[in-house]
């Protein structure tokens, strides 16, 4: 099958990635060949197979709940592109 | 190299423990040894200096202070740079980190300063841990310490090429399905993913989680034991941490081969193994069988099957946990020409990622979506059940799966980055482990035709990584492998 550069064009929007013209073009080129190669899970029969997520037996798992210090607020401010007092600034979200 | 760069992590601790010498002229040779061979490797993204003497520094003073030592006392650790070290750049390698300094440790970069190592630096790494060449780093290759020419594979490039080329004794890396171990075998070192959960992943930035796994890389088998001791353990703040304590790997490694039953999967061995390859796997079977290790063929039907599954899990995996790359919180913001906020996700991951993440990321956001999810994602994880089961039935019948590391030795630069799935294929001897969750080990054993090292590969069960040191281990012994790279 081939994806064609409209539905690489929609995958790059659901991924909110902005892409070039000619990335558009590469990437549907390479994503065929992946593709194309994954086709062979097609063959198998999985019917009745359970799938898996992970391959660790735990589940819910729990730990108390303690305060302990936590990380520097100031630490994670300082990475902050634009910040304003304790807050990291952020467009305009709500029109 | 001076005499204290050729040391092993053990002998290091030893040494400073004993008064021998000091943590830091350790950590003075070692810098030294950067300084002289790292312009042409280019393993660190970032070398601690300063950090790295104060680190030493306080190693010894609290020796003169007549306080016990941990086990890797002045021991110099480089970090892959996806692992947190606070107040140190972690990048991943990518743009959209540039500039980020970790707020925090990584419980695993907790416990090493814990056992009085000293940090060197962090190490450079294919753009968040995804490639197997370092060509995808965002800032520069590393190159293979035995052949400049050639990658030093990946995604750990730098920590291999760190350790191999006498610059840290040690270094921390993540393998998702292969990134410690190929690396480790392109380089002519050991190169151990634990047992999924064996290892805390708090601190190291996610890329699938069902996947990651961090390990140690070093130059012998003993080293890279004792550096799994130190890091291993549960770790309440990660809830895929297995239950239970720190382990002894040294002590528990020890013992021979005697009547341990390998398992050779036909299914490894049909692909095209270079004839330098099959020599060295050959040669270790026979060192193996030679010291009492029973060595039998096994069926493991859906290896082949492996390629396509990772290939879909991670990347899936990958465009949920990258979605908070984002220009928000961190790293480079870029806006559009109307302002918006969904322009300035777009603009700022668009010019953030590189092309490789760019491409998991579609990939995994194209398996995902309505109308695939059945035909990609789930059909995946359903054939990784019959993957895991493959593993479940061959572990019935033998104690550790030996298997090449990599079909071939370090290839050149640029050699397969215009064919992704080229570059897919050179991990295809190490993917199936991380979908089974097992632990896995390369161990170097023997140079090519070219003088390049090889590796093969062992897998035990689940929780049985004292199995991985301890042939590991034998096979060093048989001595297939030796020299070290000139530099």
């Amino acid at each position: 099958m081939s994806l064609g550069a409209e539905a690489v064009r929609k995958v790059a929007r659901l991924a909110r990635l902005k892409l070039s013209d000619a990335e558009l073009t590469r990437f549907a080129g390479q994503m065929d060949r992946v593709l194309e190669h994954m086709a062979d899970l097609a063959a198998l029969d999985t019917e009745k197979v359970q799938p898996t997520a992970h391959a660790l037996g735990l589940t819910n798992v729990l730990r108390p709940d303690v305060p302990a210090p936590e990380t520097d607020r100031e630490r994670i401010l300082a990475n902050a592109p634009e910040r304003e007092g304790p807050y990291v600034k952020v467009p305009k979200v709500i029109e | 190299m001076s005499a204290l760069t050729e040391l092993s992590a053990r002998a290091l601790a030893d040494g400073v423990r004993k008064g021998e010498f000091t943590a830091r002229a350790v950590a003075d040779a070692h810098l030294a040894r950067v300084a002289a061979v790292d312009p042409k490797v280019q393993a660190f993204l970032k070398v601690l200096g300063a950090e790295a003497m104060a680190a030493a520094e306080a190693v010894d003073a609290k020796r003169a202070a007549g306080k016990p030592l941990g086990s890797l006392a002045g021991v110099p650790v480089a970090l892959k740079d996806n692992i947190c070290l606070t107040g140190a750049q972690t990048s991943c390698a990518s743009r959209i980190l540039e500039g980020y300094a970790a707020p925090y440790d990584a419980t695993v970069t907790e416990r090493l300063k814990a056992a009085d190592a000293v940090i060197l630096g962090k190490t450079n790494m294919d753009e968040f841990a995804m490639g197997s060449s370092t060509e995808n780093s965002a800032y520069f290759p590393t190159r293979n310490p035995w052949d400049l020419e050639r990658v030093p594979g990946g995604s750990s490039g730098g920590s291999a090429a760190a350790v191999a080329a006498g610059m840290a004794p040690l270094a921390l890396g993540s393998d998702t399905g292969g990134s410690i171990r190929q690396p480790g075998a392109l380089c002519g070192i050991v190169g151990l993913k634990p047992t999924y959960g064996a290892v805390s992943r708090y601190g190291l930035v996610a890329f699938a989680s069902s996947l990651d796994q961090i390990g140690p890389l070093a130059r012998s088998a003993d080293d890279a034991a004792l550096a799994l001791s130190v890091i291993g353990g549960h770790d309440p703040k990660d809830s895929t941490s297995l239950p239970g304590p720190a382990r002894d790997y040294l002590a528990e490694s020890a013992g021979d081969l005697k009547g341990l039953r390998l398992g050779l999967p036909r299914e490894y061995l049909e692909s095209g193994l270079e004839p330098d390859m099959r020599r060295a796997l050959d040669a270790s079977l026979d060192a193996l069988k030679a010291r009492g290790a029973v060595v039998r063929d096994v069926g493991m039907p859906h290896t082949r099957y492996a390629l396509s599954v990772y290939y879909i899990i991670a990347p899936s995996e990958a465009s949920s946990n990258l979605s908070r790359f984002d220009g928000v919180r961190f790293g480079p913001r870029k806006t559009g020409p109307g302002g918006s906020l969904l322009e300035l996700y777009e603009e700022s991951r668009g010019a953030g990622f590189g092309p490789e993440v760019k491409r998991r990321i579609m990939l995994g956001a194209y398996a995902l979506s309505s109308g695939y999810y059945d035909a990609y994602y789930l059909k995946a994880q359903k054939v990784r059940t019959l993957i895991k089961a493959d593993f479940d039935a061959a572990f019935g019948e033998v104690d550790l799966l030996v298997t090449p590391t990599t079909p071939g030795p370090a290839f050149r630069f640029g050699e397969k980055t215009d064919d992704p799935l080229q570059m897919y294929l050179s991990d295809v001897f190490t993917l199936p482990c991380n979908l089974a969750g097992v632990g896995g080990v390369s161990v170097p054993a023997g140079l090519s035709a070219s003088g390049l090292p090889l590796g093969v590969q062992f897998m035990a069960r689940s929780g049985e990584d004292h199995l991985l040191v301890r042939a590991a281990r034998a096979v060093e012994e048989a001595g297939l492998f030796k020299g070290a790279p000139a530099l």
